[in-house]
C-alpha cells in the first residue's frame, strides 16, 4: 500500500504514462484499496507475504468476465480450459467468495450449445450464486431473450434485464448496455433503464456503498473502438451523492482503473483472450495474439472485499499463470 | 414476465418490417437471376471494405467475415433482413432491391458502419 496514483483523476482521457503504468500492473495481480478517493496499490506477491495482516472482510465476491465460450482461434484455442483454471482458482481460495459476478460475453456467438458448455463448467464452482449482465456476444441473434430466460432466474429483473440487490449493506446494481445499439454509436443504457436507476437509488442513504456492474465500460476508455457508454454520465449523475461507488466492467479484456471523485471504475481481465491496449497503433479491438507461455498471465479474475464501517472496497486482480 | 412484453412487441414489429423489406432487398437464395455481378464486401480489422459500395438493383451483395471476432450486418431502419452472427469466414448475401442509399452497421460493434448505393 505504498504506491499512490498521483495523476489527475479529473482528466477524462487516459494519459499515456498513466495508461502504461496501469498496463504494467495488469496481469501481475494487485490489491486496490480505496480510501477517500485516494487509491493505493500493492502487488499480489506483497499480499502473500503479509497474508496474516490482511483485514477480515464482511463481504467478498468475485468478478469473472468475458469467458467467450465457443471461441477457438489462434489467440486461445481452448477457452474452456482457461475458464476451468479460473474456476479452480476460485475453488482454491481459503475463504470462498459469497457470490460471483459475471460481467458478460459468456459466449462467443450466443449459441445455445455455448451457453450449455458454460453452465456445465460453472457447476464445478463451489460458489453457487452467480449474478450476470449480458455482453454484446450474448445477445447477437435474439436481442438477449435466451440469455434473460436462463440467467436472471434469481433476480427481480426489469426491462431488458437490469436489476439490483442488497448484500451486507452494499447495494449492487446490474446494468445492461449492449442492446439496441445505434449505428456508429457506443454502449447504451437507454431512457427506461436510466429512469429505473434514478428511482432505484432514491431511497438509499448516501453512506450506502454502491457497486455497479455492466459489460461495456461506463467511462470513455476509448470511444473510437466503442469502448464506452453514450449515456453513462446520466447514470453516474444519479450516483454522485454516494460516498463510495465502485463500477466493475468487462469488455476490454484488460485491467484499467480510474478514480473520479468517489467513483472508482475498474475493468477486469477476460478468462479467454487478451485485447490490445486502447488505441494501439495498427490494432483493432479484437483478440490479441500473445506467445502461448504468456497467455495465462494476461487472463484473470477480480476479487472484491468490503468491510462494514469502512468506506473502502478492496479490488484485487489476479492472473491465471 | 410482463417486463418483457415491450421487447416481444418490438420483435414482432421487426419481423413485420423484415417481411416487408423482402420486397426491397431479397434474402439471397442460390444464384441471383438478374445482373449476375457479385459484389463482395470483406469484413476485416473491424471495417467493412469497401465501406461504400454502388450496385445495380438485382445484383447480389455478399459480406465475408475475415476477422476472428463475430460481426453482423444490420440495416439502419431495418430496410433489409439482418444477418445472424457471422463467425470467421462465414458469408451473408442479399440481393439489392429498390434504388436508394442504405446504411448498415455491425450490431456487435456499432462503430462499424457501411453504405450501399443501389442504382437502377
Amino acid at each position: 500500500m505504498s504506491d499512490y496514483i498521483s495523476h489527475d483523476h479529473e482528466h477524462d482521457g487516459i494519459d499515456r504514462r498513466g495508461f502504461l503504468t496501469c498496463m504494467a500492473w495488469a496481469g501481475t495481480g494487485l490489491l486496490w484499496t480505496i480510501k477517500g478517493g485516494v487509491l493505493a496499490s500493492t502487488t499480489l506477491a506483497q499480499i502473500a507475504k503479509a497474508a496474516g495482516k490482511m483485514p477480515a472482510s464482511d463481504l467478498s465476491f468475485l468478478q469473472i468476465s468475458d469467458s467467450h465460450i465457443g471461441f477457438n482461434k489462434e489467440a486461445n484455442k481452448d477457452v474452456t480450459e482457461t475458464f476451468k483454471i479460473a474456476l479452480d482458482r476460485i475453488n482454491a481460495m481459503p475463504t470462498p467468495p459469497s457470490f460471483l459476478i459475471h460481467t458478460g460475453d459468456i459466449t462467443q456467438l450466443s449459441k445455445p450449445e455455448e451457453f450449455d458448455t458454460f453452465d456445465q463448467l460453472v457447476k464445478s464452482c463451489r460458489t453457487k450464486d452467480v449474478f450476470y449482465v449480458p455482453g454484446e456476444h450474448d445477445v447477437i441473434n435474439d436481442g438477449g431473450k435466451f440469455y434473460r430466460e436462463r440467467y436472471l432466474k434469481t433476480v427481480d429483473a426489469k426491462g431488458s434485464g437490469w436489476y439490483s440487490f442488497n448484500k451486507n449493506g452494499v447495494h449492487f446494481i446490474g446494468l445492461v448496455n449492449v442492446l439496441d445499439l445505434q449505428a456508429g454509436g457506443l454502449g447504451q443504457l437507454g431512457d427506461d433503464q436510466l429512469e429505473w436507476l434514478e428511482a432505484d437509488v432514491k431511497g438509499l442513504g448516501s453512506d450506502t456503498p454502491i457497486v455497479v456492474f455492466a459489460h461495456i465500460p461506463l467511462w470513455a476508455v476509448y470511444p473510437q473502438w466503442g469502448w464506452g457508454t453514450s449515456d453513462s454520465e446520466r447514470a453516474l449523475g444519479y450516483l454522485k451523492r454516494f460516498g463510495s461507488v465502485t463500477v466493475l466492467n468487462g469488455h476490454i479484456h484488460q485491467v484499467l482503473q480510474k478514480v473520479e471523485g468517489n467513483v472508482t471504475f475498474h475493468t477486469a481481465m477476460s478468462t479467454a483472450f487478451p485485447q490490445p491496449a486502447p488505441g494501439t497503433a495498427g490494432a483493432s479491438p479484437g483478440p490479441l495474439k500473445v506467445p502461448a507461455e504468456k497467455l495465462r498471465s494476461m487472463l484473470g479474475l477480480t476479487s472484491v472485499q468490503y468491510k462494514q464501517g469502512s468506506s473502502s472496497l478492496a479490488v484485487v486482480d489476479s492472473n491465471l499463470s | 414476465m410482463t417486463t418483457f412484453i415491450r421487447k416481444t412487441k418490438m420483435a414482432v414489429l421487426i419481423w413485420g418490417i423484415s417481411t416487408v423489406a423482402l420486397s426491397v432487398f431479397a434474402d439471397d437464395g442460390a444464384n441471383s437471376s438478374a445482373g449476375g455481378k457479385s459484389n463482395k464486401i470483406e469484413i476485416k480489422d473491424f471495417m467493412f471494405n469497401p465501406q461504400k459500395i454502388t450496385v445495380k438493383s438485382g445484383e447480389k451483395i455478399t459480406w465475408i467475415n475475415r476477422d476472428e471476432e463475430p460481426h453482423t450486418v444490420v440495416s439502419v431502419g431495418k430496410k433489409f433482413p439482418k444477418s445472424s452472427g457471422l463467425d470467421t469466414d462465414q458469408e451473408y448475401s442479399i440481393t439489392a432491391g429498390a434504388p436508394g442509399t442504405y446504411e448498415y452497421f455491425c450490431s456487435v460493434h456499432p462503430k462499424m458502419t457501411g453504405t450501399i448505393v443501389v442504382e437502377k
